[in-house]
């Protein structure tokens, strides 16, 4: 499949190649060699994690926006125990992980700790898995929104529990198989008519910036930490990370599947504030939920041994029900 | 300044004289009173700087506390009973990341069933969560106690817990002397971290630790709250000459010199226990009481050394390990290894239920006259428990008992 992928790049107002033509000031922070590398290098991610790449810009912008002065709080996961095992750690900015189900809390804390020195110009970054954030970290999470704490929260969704061996989450989409939601039975996969959108909850506690982004646009997530760094209380950043483990991908597709969620629909990029969206990422080459789900071997039964195609239709309608509820389709599409 | 006031309002004034820089604070019966005052104090700008968080829950409460102390801030809160336990995994991480933060606990029973009254089920059962556990005695030592807490925390790095009788010490109104700021400001240092978020030091917190290291880390934890049975006499002979009076300590032995029987307990129930003790002396009995203020780390060596010459002991305790008995007797056992006494555990005032003089007169007597079983419940109403399990081997759904039992009460009015 990904052989057989046809690759055009495009030099007119994307990022995606080129970089080096722009002036400086329009280059991603990843392409600078003073980059704060804020996650650096030797951790012991899988081949082609989208959380490990995800972190590592949101990291790096945030400290560029913060002249370097950035504190994070992590939750129990996958991004913890990758990066921190003893006694090695590849976090070149002050890190802390609590437990699993209260990294907003603790960030809260330290926001609070910062306050009450004055120390405002020390910016505070909390983040965590879908589980720890979509789950089990909700309620600390609903309360770090409500209050306004002042603190940037990114949810790394990789769709399950990946480090414990991929289990169903409340971010888990319909149909996907996950060690608890086997592909069995009549209806294999997570069941449809569950789940939650954490982006759209955030954005009912109104707090000043919500966005979502994937790792397929990862100079748009750059610029939405940027934007989420120059204002204060409340931030939450939504980052479809994809899972080569627990979504079946290969290595070498993270970014591919990324942009096949935000083209089919399925993956709505938006930003919103104070309860109201903003802005949108328009879906420039529409693509069909199946080119989405067929390479993922979470999907698998949906094609073997035939096709699902009323499965498969539903989860369409899914895609476009986000396509016309963001107004995500490009006035231009490309062909 | 000696003034009549409410315990929880002297403890909340003390607290704030220690100058905490966050405040996390979620309601609970009964420790509410404690964050109301602070709210006050904290809103009022009485007390600054310092950030006073509303939090959705005491999980959250400890959550924040944890990231407060960690970027360097003195961190309190305060909780009771079901909110304790709603924050357990939080006790043992700060703890575990050796962080000094201070918390008041009203000790309050556990449910089900609810119960909002007095016992010390709530912090027993958190005994072996690393953290220092200090249990004042009556409203004047659950005030001093804190400035103490937060020096012991922050000299060892370790989390202490200051545990005052729920209602009973922190809805009473009596005559205290609360700490003044300069006092507290020369007993009481500005915090200064053993470890600190910081950008221009940047270190990792709460990273993995496998199979090499767990146990090495883990003994540490060990080691400090051995080093906190050296820290918790010298701070409180500290606080005694600044202050001027005498709080704290390991142990506090009444009478216990010639003593043949001596009874052990923790709490406001020593006020009760020494006149009791009092009264009996007046009988020519000989016996005498021991406070422990500090269970954890538990003074081995000083129960040992009042208790050892004495021909029997009685634990009475607020809390009870069910399907063996008692919690605090476990650990006066230990102190006794190799001396041979008669040793009793007395499972009393459980729930809120008043411990009277003339029950405690009724249980020693009958300790001294050899009447008292290993395991006695005081004041336990047999008739009542035998009718409800009565009821449980005539029918299989004779329904919850709790309420089988109130009906019964009830009917027998």
């Amino acid at each position: 499949m990904s052989a057989a992928q046809q690759v055009n790049f495009y030099q007119v107002g994307t990022f995606a190649a080129g970089n080096r033509l722009l002036g400086p000031e329009l280059q991603s922070d990843q392409s600078d060699p003073a980059r704060a590398n804020a996650l650096t290098s030797g951790h012991r991610a899988c081949q082609g994690c989208g959380e490990a790449l995800g972190a590592r810009y949101v990291l790096d912008a945030a400290q560029r926006a913060a002249g370097g002065k950035v504190i994070a709080v992590n939750a129990t996961g996958c991004l913890e125990v990758f990066s921190t095992p003893y006694p090695e750690t590849s976090w070149q900015l002050p890190w802390l992980h609590s437990l699993f189900g209260n990294a907003p809390a603790v960030a809260a804390g330290v926001a609070a700790a910062l306050r009450a020195k004055g120390r405002t110009d020390v910016r505070v970054v909390g983040q965590g898995g879908d589980g720890g954030s979509v789950d089990i970290g909700f309620g600390c999470l609903s309360g770090m929104f409500e209050r306004g704490d002042d603190v940037l929260y990114v949810c790394y969704d990789n769709e399950a529990y990946m480090n414990t061996g991929v289990q169903r989450s409340g971010a888990t989409p319909p149909a996907a198989r996950t060690a608890t939601t086997q592909a069995v039975g009549e209806e294999p996969g997570a069941a449809f008519g569950q789940g939650k959108s954490l982006p759209l909850i955030a954005m009912a506690h109104e707090i000043p910036y919500v966005a979502t982004a994937t790792v397929a646009g990862l100079r748009d997530l750059e610029a939405k930490v940027h934007r989420a760094m120059g204002m204060r209380g409340a931030r939450y950043l939504h980052v479809l990370v994809p899972c080569p483990l627990g979504w079946g991908t290969a290595s070498c597709d993270t970014v591919r599947i990324a942009r096949l969620a935000e083209q089919s629909g399925l993956f709505p990029v938006f930003e919103a504030e104070h309860g109201e969206v903003t802005d949108v990422t328009p879906i420039r080459r529409r693509v069909p939920v199946e080119e989405y789900l067929r390479p993922q071997k979470r999907y698998a039964h949906l094609f073997e041994p035939e096709p699902h195609t009323d499965v498969i239709a539903r989860i369409q309608r899914t895609a476009d029900r986000n396509i016309a509820r963001f107004g995500l389709q490009a006035e231009e599409a490309v062909p | 300044m000696l003034k009549q006031t409410e315990g929880s309002r002297a403890v909340a004034e003390t607290v704030a004289y220690c100058r905490p820089e966050v405040i996390a604070a979620y309601p609970i019966s009964p420790q509410t009173h404690i964050v109301e005052e602070l709210s006050r104090l904290v809103k009022s700008g009485a007390l600054k700087p310092c950030e006073y968080v509303n939090v959705e829950s005491e999980f959250a409460a400890m959550s924040l506390c944890i990231g407060a102390s960690a970027a360097g801030a003195r961190a309190y809160t305060a909780t009771a009973s079901q909110g304790l336990l709603y924050m357990v995994e939080a006790l043992y991480n700060a703890s575990g990341l050796g962080l000094p933060i201070v918390m008041t606990v009203a000790n309050r029973a556990i449910g089900a069933p609810i119960n909002i009254w007095n016992d010390h089920s709530d912090a027993m059962s958190q005994r072996d969560s690393g953290w220092i556990q200090l249990y004042a005695r009556d409203n004047q030592e659950a005030a001093d106690l804190h400035p103490q807490a937060f020096r012991l925390a922050e000299e060892l790095s370790l989390p202490v817990m200051v545990c005052m009788d729920g209602f009973v010490l922190t809805h009473a109104w009596e005559r205290i002397e609360v700490p003044e700021q300069r006092q507290v400001d020369a007993f009481l240092p500005p915090y200064e971290p053993r470890q600190v978020l910081d950008p221009d030091e940047p270190v990792s917190i709460g990273a993995m630790v496998g199979p090499e290291a767990f146990t090495e880390v883990r003994y540490l934890a060990h080691a400090k709250q051995m080093q906190a049975l050296e820290a918790i006499p010298r701070v409180a002979e500290d606080f005694r000459r600044v202050f001027g009076r005498a709080s704290g300590g390991l142990v506090q032995p009444y009478l216990c010199e010639d003593a043949e029987t001596i009874v052990v307990a923790l709490g406001s129930v020593l006020g009760t226990i020494c006149d009791v003790v009092d009264e009996m002396r007046g009988r020519g009995v000989r016996i005498g009481a021991l406070g422990i203020t500090s269970f954890r780390p538990f003074p081995l060596d000083a129960v040992r050394k009042v208790l050892g010459g004495a021909r029997q002991v009685v634990v009475l305790e607020r809390a009870l390990a069910v399907g063996i008995g008692g919690i605090v007797s476990a650990n006066v056992r230990t102190a006794l290894s190799g001396i041979q006494l008669d040793g009793r555990t007395v499972i009393a005032g459980l729930g809120g239920r008043a411990i009277t003089k003339a029950s405690l007169h009724r249980l020693f007597d009958d300790a001294i006259a050899g009447r008292l079983e290993p395991l006695t419940f005081l004041d336990l109403d047999t008739g009542l428990v035998e009718r409800e399990l009565a009821r449980m081997a005539r029918t299989r759904r004779s329904g919850p008992s709790a309420e089988n039992i109130l009906r019964d009460v009830g009917s027998n009015r």
